[in-house]
């Protein structure tokens, strides 16, 4: 066992345990925080596969940013647990169900000799000077261009969805408004007086 | 270097010599980092409390000296604050979520200092020179706001809960003009590493730094730098005037000064990366002779120190800006700014070669 697999069974172990925490522990709060350690420590697996543009992107999109704004609303929530329970017989048979598939999709991963996976090539290291990120972008932005702008597009209609769902116009509200009060002048809010000075009594 | 090398091997094998030799080498590279940046961090307090002092014509700390001598006063009292923080009690409000709240220093210093791992200080200096040395950084300062968010949330007051409200949607915001500025910055030097970035702006003299070029994106990064680190003008987080002391109210004793040294750490941090980007690193300002002398690092300090004085001078200067106008500066200047920016630096790039070189000056490639 050399220093790469203690590792990986370091980061497997502590990405398990989180990932168990964030379904099983009580508070909403600690099952964000636990989310954000699987996050981690997945990124960490990633790098161990040579793969430290996708290892880095994931703590900068979902560690940074997502669970930066999850956590932003679950601290705002006040959360029923008692009503959290009620549905659970209910959505039980859902739940067994995905469980099910997962199971199964992870199985045929590791029994893998009995479905033909050891028939692809095992993919060999690379140089130190071989760039995962201009690789990628050159995938991205030449075979897969479509693909990659449909999926940009697709962003950006749930984004501007989401805000036309939420935004509300209301007349009764007054707010200022900064670029009017920017190119407010002296000339129209002041007026200079001249006064003669008068005599004491 | 070798000699040394040979030794781990003949101790504990092939394998894990070289490995624990590696490991021996870089725990040593990071003590030499993190050791002179907390020193940097306790002058630059030092430094803040002169400078804002002399400029509202007061004079600072003045009394604390080493072993009497009467011209280094002032000099011991980072020194003597710092053994004051550690003598201090650390309080536990009785409503606290304990270990989240002793968690939340922790996970603000963390990424503070493992950003710096891939900081070039000068050709040869530099802990991990990775490829993705730019994203490393984005990744790690986009962590930092979890120990501020985790602090208010843990303390169970509504005070500390505002300022962590306020701190999470100010840095997301100005995360993303952040983001867009350094897009820039790679645009130009078609590298993710930041020695190479560095390299892209040798040159005759400091017409070659990005400065010139991209000066609307230095001017949002630097800006973006300080709501960044929730510096004044930006400090809502903290308003003293409203909210008490924002996230860290209940904070004391070296607790609170975990929060201190990671701010601080950050601010140096954005100095140096706006020095990296923006100012040519370690490349003296005019490729000539007495200039060149001069080694790499001390024109990377002197860049540093120089922003850094920026960011005290900032706060001795604006008052604080209402919170819907930070929101708007970030979403409604910044980022369009950076955006039109993106696109015209995309377009020149794409000019047919002939067409640049007609540029009058011809700053861009």
């Amino acid at each position: 066992m050399n220093f790469q697999d203690i590792l990986f069974y370091i980061f497997s172990a502590i990405l398990i345990a989180s990932a168990l925490g964030v379904i099983t522990v009580r508070n909403p709060v600690n099952s964000a925080l636990l989310l954000v350690l699987a996050f981690v420590t997945c990124a960490g697996l990633w790098l161990l596969l040579e793969a430290e543009f996708l290892a880095i992107a994931l703590v900068l999109v979902y560690v940074g940013a997502v669970m930066v704004l999850f956590l932003f609303v679950v601290m705002m929530l006040d959360i029923n647990l008692d009503r959290l329970r009620e549905g659970f017989w209910k959505w039980f048979p859902f739940g067994a169900t995905i469980a099910l598939i997962i199971v199964a999709e992870i199985s045929m991963v590791l029994m893998g000799k009995y479905f033909g996976l050891e028939e692809m090539p095992i993919p060999r290291p690379h140089d130190a000077d071989y760039s995962n990120t201009r690789e990628l972008g050159r995938l991205i932005y030449t075979e897969y261009v479509y693909a990659f702008e449909l999926a940009a597009v697709l962003l950006l209609v749930a984004m501007v969805a989401a805000i036309a769902l939420t935004l509300r116009h209301r007349e009764d509200k007054r707010s200022p408004n900064p670029s009017k009060q920017v190119k407010v002048r002296k000339e129209d809010r002041l007026r200079i007086v001249t006064m003669p000075a008068e005599k004491k009594e | 270097m070798e000699n040394i090398q040979q030794q781990f091997v003949e101790i504990f094998g092939t394998e894990w010599g070289s490995m624990l030799f590696s490991l021996a080498t870089n725990m040593t590279f990071i003590f030499a980092i993190v050791v002179p940046l907390l020193l940097g961090v306790a002058y630059l307090t030092f430094a803040e409390r002169k400078i804002i002092a002399y400029m509202q014509i007061r004079v600072g700390p003045n009394r604390v000296t080493f072993f009497g001598i009467p011209w280094l006063r002032g000099w011991g009292q980072p020194i003597a604050d710092a053994v004051k923080a550690i003598m201090k009690e650390i309080v536990i409000p009785t409503g606290a979520n304990k270990f989240l709240f002793i968690l939340a220093p922790v996970l603000t210093i963390m990424p503070a200092l493992a950003a710096w791992a891939v900081i070039p200080f000068s050709p040869e200096l530099i802990l991990a020179d990775i490829n993705a040395g730019l994203l490393y950084i984005l990744a790690m300062t986009s962590m930092g706001i979890y120990g501020i968010i985790i602090a208010g949330w843990a303390s169970n007051s509504k005070y500390a809960f505002l300022g962590a409200m306020r701190s999470a949607a100010q840095v997301v915001s100005y995360e993303l003009a952040m983001g867009f500025a350094l897009v820039c910055v790679l645009m130009m030097s078609q590298s993710l590493n930041l020695g190479d970035i560095v390299n892209g702006q040798q040159g005759d003299s400091f017409l070659n730094w990005y400065l010139i070029p991209l000066f609307p994106m230095f001017l949002v990064y630097l800006i973006s730098g300080v709501a960044e680190t929730n510096r004044a003008p930006f400090d809502v987080a903290e308003g003293e005037s409203e909210i008490v002391a924002g996230f860290h109210v209940d904070y004391s004793g070296m607790a609170f000064t975990v929060f201190f040294l990671a701010e601080y750490s950050n601010m140096i941090l954005v100095a140096t990366l706006t020095s990296i980007m923006f100012l040519g690193g370690w490349l003296p300002p005019v490729d000539v002779a007495p200039f060149t002398l001069i080694p790499g690092i001390i024109w990377l300090l002197l860049k540093i120190a120089f922003i850094l004085f920026f960011f005290l001078w900032f706060r001795a200067t604006f008052p604080r800006y209402r919170y819907d106008q930070i929101m708007r500066l970030g979403w409604k200047i910044f980022i369009p700014i950076t955006l039109v920016w993106i696109v015209l630096l995309g377009s020149i790039m794409q000019l047919p070669e002939s067409i640049r070189n007609t540029f009058p000056l011809n700053i861009w490639f």
